[in-house]
C-alpha cells in the first residue's frame, strides 16, 4: 500500500496543503537547510555487536539501579536495573550474554557515569515478547494498566529529552488533559528517523495513540507533522480514518517546531506560561518514537531496548536508517554507514542544532540518541566571535520570546538575579540565536552555562526554604 | 523692623533646632564606634574571604563576637588580625594561615589530549558540555577561570603545563577560586611551617588503570602511602588518596613511596643522599612533636620493603615498575 501511495505522490495526485495556509508557532523560529540525507532510506536492522554498554542514566531523574551482577547471564529484554525513584525508568537488556562488568563509562553527556558492560552470546530472547509482525489493535486493559506496563517497559521520551514517559502520563492531582499530541515533526535537520518509522510503521504508530488516549481518558489526538514529509502525511491521512478521534496536522516548516511548547502553540494554539508544565493547559506531548515503543511494551510484551538512528553527513558513504539496540557503541553505526571519513572534524549525538559533539565513538547508543551525525572539518569550525552589533536577531528568532544577548551577559558577568528575572531557566537550548548571530556570538555556551547556575540557585533557594 | 525679622528669624531658627533634635533623639541608629575603626585596619578588598559580605561585615562581626575565635581575615593574615584584637580589647586567637593548592598535575606531557574543543575558553562553559580534552574527566581544564577569578594576581595557568600556579606570597587564600573551579581540583590547605606542605596533586577517581592510561601523573589509589604513613594522616576513597594537613607531620615518606609521582612536596629542602637521615633534619624545624615518633633510619626503611614485598604480590604492574627503586630512592626527591 505504501508502494501505491508513494506513486500516487509522485505522480502529483495527492495534494498537499500549500505552505502558507499551515499552521505553526507564533513567536521566533528559524529555517536552516534540511540536508535529510538519508529520507526515503528503509530501516536497516543491525545485528548485535560483541558488546553492549548500557548506561544506568539514560534518562532525566534518578540514575536506575542495576538489579543484575557480574557473571549473571541475561536474555534479550531482561530487567537489568530498575527505576531508582519516582522519576526515573526499569532499563532492559538489549542482548542475550553474560554480564562482564558494571563500571564507569563514557557516555554521552561526556562524562563516565555508571553502566553496564554485557558480553553478547548469541540472541535469545525473553519468551514474553510477541516478536511476530501482526498487528494488534485491540486492548482490554484498563487505563492504569497501559500505564503500569508502561513504567514496566522502561520507556521514556525518544525525542532526546528522555523524559520518564509514565510520569507524563501521570498528571498531578487537580489537571486533566484534554489533548493527546503526537510530535512527528522531526525540525532537526538531517534527521529521519523519525520519518523512517512513520512510513514504515504507520499502523502501529496509530494504534499506539489510541492506547495513550486510553491511558489518560482523552477523546481527541492530533499527529502534528511538518510539510516536508508529504509521503508520512500522506500515509498517515489515509489510515488515521480508521481510528476515532486521530488528527494529522500538516504544519508550516519551521525549526524549532518540535519543541514541547512549540508544539503545543501551532497544533493546539494554547501557550504554556514561563515555567509551567503543557499539562498545565491540558496537553501531554509524545514523541513518534515514544508512541511505537509503547504500542510494542503494550501490544507485544516487548521492552524499550531498541530505536531507530539516523546516521548522516554529508561525507558519509551511505547515510541511513539503522534500528539499533541500546547500547551499542556509535563506532559500530558509523561503520554499518561507511565508516568515518577522512576529514571528519566532528562526530555529533543528536542533530546538529541541539546535538552534543562527542569524545569518542566509544559512547554507546542510548534510548534518547535519534542520530549520529558526522561534519567535515571545515563544516565543524567555529567563526571567530567579534562584539555584539545589537541588531536584535537573536531577540527576533527566540521560540520562547527572551533576550539571549542580555542574558548572555549576565551569565558572562554573573549577575544571577538578572538572569533569573529575565526567565534565563525558559531556554530550550534549541540554539536558533546562535544560528543567527551575525558576529558569531556564543550565545547559547554562555546562557546554557548560566541557566544550570540560576536552577541551582533556585533548588537552593527552595531547600533552604 | 529689622529686630522683627531677627526675632522671627530666631524663633524659627530655634523651633527647627527643638525639632531636629527630637528627631535625632527619636530616630537614632546607634553604631558602635568600634566597627569604623576595626574597617580602618582592614585591608577593605571586600573579597568576602572571610566568609562575611565585605570589610565592614566582617568588622561588625568582630565587634559583635565575645571572642576572635573562628574569625579570620584571610587577606591581612595574623598581623591584621593582631590589630583588629588591640583595638577590641580582646585575646588574639591563633589561627594558621591557609593557601590554594591545586590538586592536578597532568601536564601536557603527562595528559594527552584526545579531542580538541572549539567552543568558548571558559572552564565553567566547557564542563557543562564535557569531561575535557584529555582522558581524565577530573583534572584541570585549563582556561583560566581561576585566574580570572582571583582579586590578588595571585594564580595564573603555566602556558608550557596548562596548569595554575599559585603565588604563595600573593594569595590570600579567600576562595575566590576555589569556588570558580568546577573541577573543585582547588582546595585550601594550611600553609604549613615555612610554607612547607605536601598534599595528592590528583583528583582522578578513575580505577588506577584507567587513571594512568589517561595521565602518567595521577593517582592510582595504590594505598602505598595509606600504609607508609604513621600518623594516619593519609585516607584512599574512590581510587584517591586524601592526606589530612592537621595530621601530617610532613615526614615525606609518602612523597618516596608514590609510584606515580602524585604527592607533591612545596618548599621543602632539596633530599640528601641516602647516608644522612633527612627525616631528623626536617622534622625539628616543623613539628618539634614528631622528634620523639620519628624512628631511625633504618627502622624506616624495613616498612618500605615490606610493601614492596606485598605490593608486588597484589599489584604486578605497578608495583614492577616502580617498587624495586623505592629502597634506593626512598630519600631523593622523585618530582
Amino acid at each position: 500500500m505504501l508502494k501505491q501511495l508513494l506513486q500516487k505522490y509522485q505522480k502529483k495526485q495527492i495534494k498537499i496543503k500549500s505552505n502558507n495556509m499551515l499552521r505553526t508557532f507564533r513567536i521566533g523560529g528559524i529555517h536552516p537547510p534540511e540536508n535529510k540525507l538519508s529520507a526515503g532510506k528503509k530501516i536497516t536492522v543491525l545485528a548485535a555487536p560483541k558488546q553492549v554498554i548500557i548506561p544506568l542514566g539514560q534518562h532525566i531523574g534518578a540514575p536506575a539501579q542495576a538489579v543484575v551482577q557480574k557473571g549473571d547471564v541475561v536474555k534479550v529484554g531482561t530487567l537489568i536495573a530498575k527505576a531508582g525513584g519516582f522519576v526515573s525508568a526499569n532499563i532492559h537488556s538489549s542482548v542475550s550474554g553474560k554480564v562482564n562488568k558494571i563500571d564507569n563509562a563514557l557516555d554521552a553527556s561526556g562524562y563516565k557515569r555508571p553502566a553496564i558492560f554485557i558480553d553478547v552470546d548469541g540472541d535469545e530472547w525473553e519468551e514474553t515478547i510477541d516478536r511476530s509482525d501482526t498487528l494488534v489493535k485491540e486492548c482490554s486493559l484498563s487505563a492504569k494498566e497501559i500505564v503500569a506496563k508502561i513504567a514496566q517497559a522502561g520507556i521514556v521520551g525518544m525525542g532526546g529529552a528522555t523524559f520518564p514517559t509514565q510520569v507524563k502520563l501521570t498528571p498531578p492531582p487537580g489537571s486533566k488533559a484534554d489533548i493527546i499530541i503526537v510530535n512527528a515533526v522531526e525540525c532537526e535537520p538531517y534527521l529521519t528517523a523519525d520519518h523512517s518509522l512513520i512510513l514504515e510503521k504507520a499502523e502501529q504508530i496509530l494504534v499506539g495513540t489510541s492506547l495513550l488516549m486510553k491511558a489518560v481518558d482523552v477523546n481527541r489526538a492530533v499527529i502534528g507533522i511538518e510539510n516536508n514529509k508529504p509521503d508520512a502525511i500522506a500515509l498517515l491521512q489515509e489510515l488515521a480514518g480508521n481510528y476515532k478521534g486521530i488528527d494529522i496536522m500538516p504544519l508550516k516548516m519551521k525549526y524549532p517546531q518540535g519543541g514541547e511548547k512549540q508544539l503545543i502553540d501551532a497544533v493546539a494554539n494554547r501557550q504554556v506560561k514561563s515555567g509551567a508544565l503543557p499539562i498545565s493547559e491540558g496537553a501531554i506531548v509524545q514523541n513518534v518514537g515514544t508512541v511505537y515503543a509503547i504500542y510494542e511494551a503494550v501490544q507485544k510484551n516487548k521492552p524499550l531496548f531498541e530505536r531507530v538512528v539516523t546516521v548522516t553527513g554529508k561525507s558519509v558513504a551511505n547515510p541511513s536508517n539503522f534500528l539499533v539496540r541500546i547500547g551499542t557503541p556509535v563506532s559500530v553505526l558509523i561503520d554499518a554507514a561507511g565508516g568515518i571519513p577522512e576529514d571528519t572534524g566532528k562526530i555529533i549525538n543528536g542533530g546538529p542544532m541541539m546535538g552534543k559533539a562527542l569524545m569518542s565513538t566509544d559512547v554507546p547508543v542510548t534510548k534518547g540518541s535519534s542520530g549520529i551525525l558526522l561534519l567535515t572539518r571545515k563544516e565543524s569550525e567555529r567563526k571567530p566571535a567579534s562584539d555584539c552589533i545589537r541588531c536584535g536577531k537573536c531577540i527576533d528568532v527566540c521560540p520562547m520570546g527572551l533576550n539571549p544577548t542580555l542574558l548572555m551577559n549576565a551569565t558572562e558577568f554573573k549577575n544571577w538575579e538578572l538572569a533569573e528575572k529575565n526567565h534565563i531557566t525558559d531556554c530550550i537550548e534549541c540554539g536558533s540565536c546562535i544560528y543567527t548571530c551575525p558576529a558569531y556570538r556564543p550565545l547559547l555556551d554562555y546562557i546554557r552555562s548560566g541557566k544550570g547556575t540560576v536552577m541551582n540557585i533556585i533548588r537552593t533557594r527552595k531547600a533552604t526554604k | 523692623m529689622i529686630l522683627i525679622a531677627i526675632i522671627l528669624l530666631g524663633a524659627i531658627g530655634a523651633i527647627s533646632a527643638i525639632m531636629l533634635y527630637a528627631a535625632s533623639k527619636k530616630f537614632e541608629v546607634y553604631e558602635d564606634p568600634r566597627i569604623a575603626q576595626v574597617q580602618e585596619v582592614l585591608p577593605g578588598a571586600n573579597c568576602g574571604g572571610c566568609g562575611h559580605p565585605g570589610c565592614s561585615g566582617f568588622a561588625s562581626a568582630c565587634v559583635k563576637a565575645d571572642t576572635l575565635e573562628g574569625l579570620l581575615c584571610p587577606v591581612g593574615g595574623m598581623p591584621v588580625m593582631s590589630k583588629v584584637a588591640a583595638v577590641l580589647g580582646k585575646e588574639v586567637v591563633n589561627t594558621e594561615p591557609m593557601v590554594a593548592v591545586v590538586r592536578c598535575n597532568g601536564t601536557c606531557e603527562a595528559r594527552p589530549r584526545i579531542n580538541s574543543y572549539n567552543g568558548v575558553k571558559k572552564c565553567s562553559i566547557a564542563s557543562t558540555l564535557y569531561g575535557g580534552e584529555t582522558g581524565c574527566s577530573f583534572g584541570c581544564l585549563g582556561f583560566g577561570d581561576c585566574e580570572a577569578a582571583c582579586n590578588f594576581d595571585a594564580i595564573h595557568v603555566n602556558p608550557a603545563t596548562g596548569l595554575p600556579e599559585v603565588d604563595e606570597d600573593k594569595c590570600t587564600s579567600c576562595g575566590a577560586c576555589v569556588k570558580a573551579c568546577p573541577k573543585g581540583i582547588i582546595q585550601l590547605r594550611k600553609k604549613g611551617p615555612k610554607s612547607r606542605r605536601i598534599f595528592v596533586s590528583c583528583m582522578n577517581k578513575d580505577k588506577g588503570a584507567v587513571a594512568r592510561k589517561a595521565c602518567t601523573n595521577a593517582c592510582i589509589g595504590c594505598g602505598k602511602c595509606a600504609k607508609e604513613c604513621q600518623f594516619d594522616a593519609i585516607t584512599v576513597e574512590n581510587n584517591l588518596a586524601y592526606i589530612d594537613f592537621n595530621k601530617c607531620r610532613l615526614c615525606r615518606k609518602c612523597v618516596a613511596v608514590c609510584p606515580t609521582g602524585a604527592i607533591h612536596e612545596l618548599n621543602f629542602p632539596p633530599r640528601k643522599e641516602v647516608a644522612t637521615p633527612t627525616a631528623d633534619k626536617v622534622q625539628p624545624a616543623t613539628a618539634p612533636k614528631a622528634v620523639t615518633t620519628t624512628a631511625p633510619k633504618a627502622e624506616v626503611k624495613a616498612p618500605a620493603a615490606e610493601i614492596k614485598a606485598s605490593e608486588a604480590e597484589k599489584k604486578a604492574p605497578v608495583a614492577e615498575a616502580t617498587a624495586p627503586k623505592i629502597s634506593e630512592e626512598t630519600n631523593q626527591n622523585k618530582i
